[in-house]
């Protein structure tokens, strides 16, 4: 019998819609959404349909290519829908994704009805995720923050880049049509949640209801250096070091001048974190659930040590960090699953100090940062250092801040050369293995010129193509009458789609 | 999480001392430990209830009771129902609930009131961290004065609206909780039914639903349909995020669940504690008596959990059936006592076994767990659970008794001590009667009297 260690892995795979007038969020919530998914170990991934459509067509002009009446602009919106679709078919059927994010407005009947059709033909759930917003000054900031450093807006003319997004708003006004999902209402202020159905679905919405948009920054560092640390020895709950205090001082001195206003100080419930909180003389909070890798058996052994006395722990060990789990502790993967409810607490917060240890440390970052079971356990967290995470547009921006008292290196890097791999050993319990949203298999995507005419002042199609389609983009042109069809399917999964330069042509998302 | 936001600021840094029971490291001050309270917000948290009679108001707040009890936040609910009855006592008909019922309108509102007060003493002077304040609560004005009294005493409101229409689910409502009600206790079935409809129809007319704009401002949930719907305005902290995570995941649809510990392993056969050992004879016995036991209660698409420990992984190979396996179902970590015998860590660690016996809840072992931090492990194990339908949890001594204590509404004080017996399956099936979802609990030993000699813990 097939042992399920995660059910909700063996269930249908799921397709989260997004639903929204442009500038409603719905690429930060997809995006953030994906990267929390992937970091519990549910493999996800987006498909923004405003990417298909820039590679379908160049050069964005006008919002006139949003207009219902625009026929040939809808003839290219809807191919790119199909496109995608065709991607999350095989994103979720063969590559062994979870969760496809279906990023797009989807504010007609009609492309919603292509949607559950799609769906119900493979099986496949769908949860919708709509965000509405009636707060004019959110929308604004959205737009200028967002779209103006978008490659759809070349000029920065901030005036005409809002009246010309607005524009597009207005053609989007129709009714909804309210469906199976959650409602995301004024960035997060009110939420209407209709028949949610499984496991994964309650995560996302509990997920949606916690993070917020407002400005703040999260600081991640490691206790100061501890008598183990000077040791060599891991684990243990030993107390700081003269330099370890010294960091901790300095550590007062850096809240202090960084003014942060009701910051937050959070700690493990090791000496070590703990004696580092209390140099900075304001209240903290001891979370057992930050506490370091359980290292078991190896607890406050040097690597040395243990290199001699389990010699082959210490070998499984480079070959896969993050799966690794010591005798009688814990692995990378468990840390994650231990390290959920911090990460809920961390996005319903403001301003929050987290002072804790190495390898906590990587599980947070590789969250904020997007990090995958690849990266995650060789990211650099040196003692005496920082981290100050701001959340920008749709990502995060890191600054390190090195408080210039020494302290011994415990970083240990990526072994060399090729390890080789016992292929019986890793035996996956209970999912939680962060992936991250690069980590998905990339297929390549052809697009070429159709059998439109098109005005010869206008660039040519190949010209607008990246050289390696042009020769594609030739053959097509220069095709038989029989090539008249609109859509030629070259792959399995990969659809041509005929694109149209002309000069009268604007875009926008699809 | 602990926090110590009691401190003053004073010499820093303090000398840092461990709490030897607990094993949590906490600044002195002149060698005197200071107190700290395991607290999730900053200000208490009134909860109110709102809905017509019959949609399960009251089901919700001694559910959510329960839950944010055993979670480690003290809650309390109050029932103006309650205060009536004692007030009245005794209940005529549903007169009293007429809108124009003077003298019936002063009672009410003195009760409410009355509640109030207690509410007001559980959570200003005895320490108590929520309250739900369970009633109709249907008019704005009524919601205004809780409103008020919560911002004179420093508290935060959450309502919580229950709206249902379907009049299958409200009968149903009726027959299962209002029949046996003290208020009917001479009436047959027939006139009690005919009573309440009509004591709903008292409060129909008047009622204001929470609106979307009147109410933009007020934190809430709505639940629509037994939970088909939910409407979650301005979520303000984080124990309103729980309570709205915990009421969106449970359901009321019939079912069972199971509770076993894995068979007898080696090292239960030797009195040892912990550790990773296997099924031993015996134990293997009673995974396949449990298979059969299994078949004859013919359970309609029963999950099976079980811990990452091999003997219960064990037991559940021999089911024969697939099975999700949990590393938050692991046992309790010993420490350093892991695979010791009790007369052993009496000898070894006579001050920690001494401990123990102390408070043991909240001992936690040397580089070890408590059975609080086995609360804290297991509340995605609950929530699972609520959100799931027939399961069988095949787990262990420690962690049993937790999600007993969950299920049977037990204190930490009682906790440790519940009867987990080797061999014995557990059955909980919720019954609503006197509106409590309580369980009828048959243990079930699928291997006759052939207990394992364990030690008693």
């Amino acid at each position: 019998d097939v042992i399920s260690w995660a059910s909700y892995m063996t269930n249908s795979p799921t397709v989260i819609v997004m639903i929204g007038l442009p500038a409603r969020g719905k690429t930060y919530i997809s995006k953030k959404l994906t990267r929390y998914l992937n970091w519990i170990g549910v493999p996800t991934k987006v498909f923004n349909l405003g990417v298909y459509r820039r590679e379908a067509v160049r050069a964005y002009k006008s919002y006139d290519f949003f207009r219902h009446d625009n026929e040939e602009a809808m003839k290219i919106r809807k191919q790119c829908a199909l496109v995608a679709l065709q991607d999350v078919k095989a994103y979720l059927t063969e590559e062994g994704g979870q969760i496809a994010v279906f990023d797009a407005t989807n504010t007609t009947r009609e492309r919603r009805d292509l949607i559950q059709d799609f769906v119900k033909e493979n099986a496949f759930k769908v949860f919708f995720v709509e965000s509405v917003c009636d707060d004019p000054e959110v929308i604004a900031a959205n737009i200028l923050e967002v779209k103006v450093s978008s490659p759809d807006y070349p000029e920065r003319h901030r005036e005409r880049v809002m009246d010309d997004f607005l524009k597009r708003i207005e053609c989007y006004k129709l009714l909804y049509w309210d469906l199976s999902f959650i409602k995301v209402i004024n960035v997060g202020q009110r939420f209407l949640v209709n028949r949610v159905q499984d496991y994964i679905q309650s995560k996302i919405v509990y997920y949606l209801m916690n993070i917020h948009v407002h400005s703040h920054s999260i600081y991640l560092c490691r206790h100061g250096e501890s008598k183990h640390n000077v040791e060599g020895r891991i684990g243990g709950d030993s107390e700081l070091s003269p330099r370890g205090k010294q960091f901790a001082h300095a550590l007062r001195d850096f809240i202090d001048e960084h003014k942060l206003s009701d910051l937050k100080v959070w700690t493990s419930q090791l000496r070590r974190t703990i004696q580092t909180a209390e140099e900075l003389g304001v209240p903290y909070e001891q979370w057992k659930i930050l506490n370091e890798i359980d290292a078991g058996v190896c607890e406050e052994m040097t690597y040395e040590m243990i290199q001699e006395t389990f010699p082959e722990e210490f070998a499984l060990r480079d070959q896969d960090k993050y799966h690794y789990r010591y005798p009688g502790g814990e692995s990378y993967q468990d840390l994650v699953q231990r390290l959920e409810p911090v990460i809920m607490e961390l996005e319903r917060q403001g301003n929050v100090l987290v002072i804790c240890h190495q390898a906590v440390m990587r599980c947070l970052l590789a969250y904020f940062l997007d990090k995958g079971a690849e990266d995650l356990p060789y990211m650099k967290c040196p003692l005496h250092t920082i981290l100050k995470l701001t959340p920008v547009a749709y990502g995060c921006k890191v600054e390190m801040f090195y408080l210039n008292v020494e302290a011994v290196n415990t970083h240990r890097d990526r072994p060399l050369g090729k390890i080789p791999k016992d292929s019986t050993l890793i035996h996956r319990r209970n999912s939680y293995t962060p992936l991250s949203s690069h980590d998905q298999v990339k297929r390549p995507r052809l697009y070429s010129a159709g059998n439109q005419p098109w005005l010869p002042l206008a660039p040519t199609p190949s010209a607008l193509m990246p050289e390696e389609r042009q020769s594609q983009v030739s053959e097509i042109v220069k095709g038989s009458p029989s090539k008249s069809r609109r859509l030629s399917v070259i792959g399995p999964t990969t659809v041509v789609i005929m694109c149209l330069a002309f000069s009268h042509l604007s875009f926008g998302s699809s | 999480m602990i926090d110590n936001q009691e401190f003053m600021v004073e010499a820093y840094p303090r000398e840092l001392t461990q709490n030897p029971l607990r094993k949590i490291w906490m600044p002195c001050k002149n060698g005197h430990i200071v107190h700290r309270r395991v607290c999730m917000t900053n200000c208490p948290t009134l909860i109110v209830t709102v809905g017509l009679p019959a949609r399960g108001k009251t089901y919700i707040s001694k559910k959510l009771t329960r839950y944010l009890n055993w979670i480690g936040v003290p809650t309390k609910e109050f029932n103006v129902g309650q205060y009536r009855r004692e007030c009245l006592k005794i209940y005529k008909s549903f007169e009293f609930f007429r809108p124009d019922n003077e003298e019936g309108l002063k009672i009410r509102r003195q009760c409410a009131l009355s509640a109030l007060n207690d509410v007001r003493q559980y959570l200003s002077v005895e320490g108590g961290q929520v309250a739900v304040f369970d009633a109709t609560n249907t008019t704005r004005d009524r919601r205004k004065t809780i409103i008020m009294f919560a911002e004179q005493n420093g508290y935060r409101v959450f309502f919580v609206e229950s709206v249902c229409e379907d009049p299958e689910v409200i009968a149903q409502n009726i027959v299962q909780v209002k029949l046996g009600n003290p208020d009917y206790i001479d009436c047959n079935s027939d006139e009690a039914i005919k009573d309440f409809m009509k004591r709903i129809k008292c409060y129909e007319s008047s009622y204001q639903p929470l609106d979307e704009v009147l109410d933009r401002d007020l934190s809430y949930i709505k639940i629509m349909d037994v939970g088909r719907r939910y409407l979650v305005n301005r979520v303000v902290d984080h124990v309103q995020s729980r309570i709205v995570y915990y009421l969106m995941n449970i359901h009321i649809t019939p079912r069972s669940i199971y509770l076993c510990r894995h068979g007898e392993s080696d090292l239960n056969i030797k009195g040892r504690i912990g550790g990773d050992s296997g099924l031993s004879d015996r134990g293997k016995e009673f995974a396949k008596r449990l298979r059969n036991f299994l078949q004859e209660q013919n359970i309609k698409n029963l999950k099976v959990w079980t811990s990452q420990m091999k003997r219960t992984i064990q037991t559940a190979e021999i089911l024969g059936v697939s099975y999700e396996q949990w590393k938050s179902l692991n046992e309790i970590d010993a420490g350093v006592c892991e695979e010791m015998m009790y007369e052993e860590i009496q000898e070894r660690y006579p001050l920690e076994f001494a401990l123990r016996d102390q408070d043991k809840y909240r001992y936690r072992y040397p580089k070890g767990e408590s059975y609080e931090d086995l609360v804290q492990r297991l509340e995605p194990v609950i929530m699972e659970l609520e959100r799931q339908e027939n399961v069988l949890v095949i787990c262990h001594q420690a962690v049993l008794r937790c999600l007993l204590a969950y299920f049977l509404d037990k204190t930490a004080d009682e906790l440790p001590y519940l009867k987990c017996p080797l061999h014995t399956v557990l059955k909980l099936t919720p019954v609503a009667y006197g509106n409590t979802q309580t369980f009828d609990l048959t243990a079930f030993s699928p291997c006759d009297p052939q207990l394992s000699q364990e030690a008693p813990s």
